[in-house]
């Protein structure tokens, strides 16, 4: 567990003499979270690009729906980036009303 | 599979910032981690719906995927995005309200 011993300095470098660096554990969670949602957003682009591209599978992906999913996943994060957007807006909306 | 941080004082689905989860606990005596926490709980929030509104409006907005997103798809997904929260939020205060008036839930839902 963690003691009281931290102060309030990070990302000193981990010079606190054996103790966990608080600056450093929560850049390593940061990139921890990136990870996951990266996966996330592929995961899902993945099962989108999939029923929309692939008909009956072949024995392999023919060209065209090669294309199709590499213009599906650009439209998907194109689709992401505006719904984070517009998400986004509401939220400032909503709290401007509060 | 859950798709919700917080600790459930949150007002629903909306993830809204109006009601940061409760820390409290977590991070232990150290404030900034607390602080790290809370912050990085609602960053979750906002990024696990837009995940999910995505994943939904797709499928209302998204004929073929074409060389560029065309403004009324886009105008589609806008749309969707400020439907889905006023869905959330209708949910929310009928909900409020038919415990309010002390109906049971069940004779409500048969409305």
């Amino acid at each position: 567990g963690m003691d009281s011993g931290f102060g309030s300095d990070f990302g000193t470098g981990g010079g606190g003499g054996g103790k966990l660096d608080p600056g450093l554990i929560m850049e390593q969670v940061k990139v921890q979270i990136a990870v996951a949602n990266a996966q996330e957003l592929l995961q899902r682009m993945t099962d989108k690009c999939f029923r929309k591209c692939i008909g009956k599978p072949g024995g392999a992906l023919d060209n065209s729906e090669q294309k199709c999913i590499a213009m599906c996943m650009d439209r998907y994060m194109d689709s992401w980036n505006t719904v984070s957007r517009a998400y986004n807006s509401r939220l400032q909306r909503e709290r401007a009303n509060m | 599979r859950s798709r919700r941080g917080g600790t459930g004082r949150d007002r629903g689905d909306t993830g809204s910032a109006m009601d940061p989860p409760s820390a409290a606990g977590l991070g232990g005596a150290d404030p900034q981690l607390q602080r790290f926490i809370e912050v990085e709980t609602q960053k979750q929030r906002f990024q696990q719906l837009v995940h999910q509104m995505t994943e939904l409006c797709w499928e209302k907005c998204m004929d073929k995927p074409g060389p560029k997103l065309d403004s009324r798809a886009e105008t589609c997904f806008v749309n969707c995005v400020e439907r889905f929260i006023d869905t959330s939020q209708f949910i929310l205060n009928r909900l409020e309200q038919t415990q309010k008036s002390k109906s049971a839930f069940s004779e409500s839902l048969s409305d």
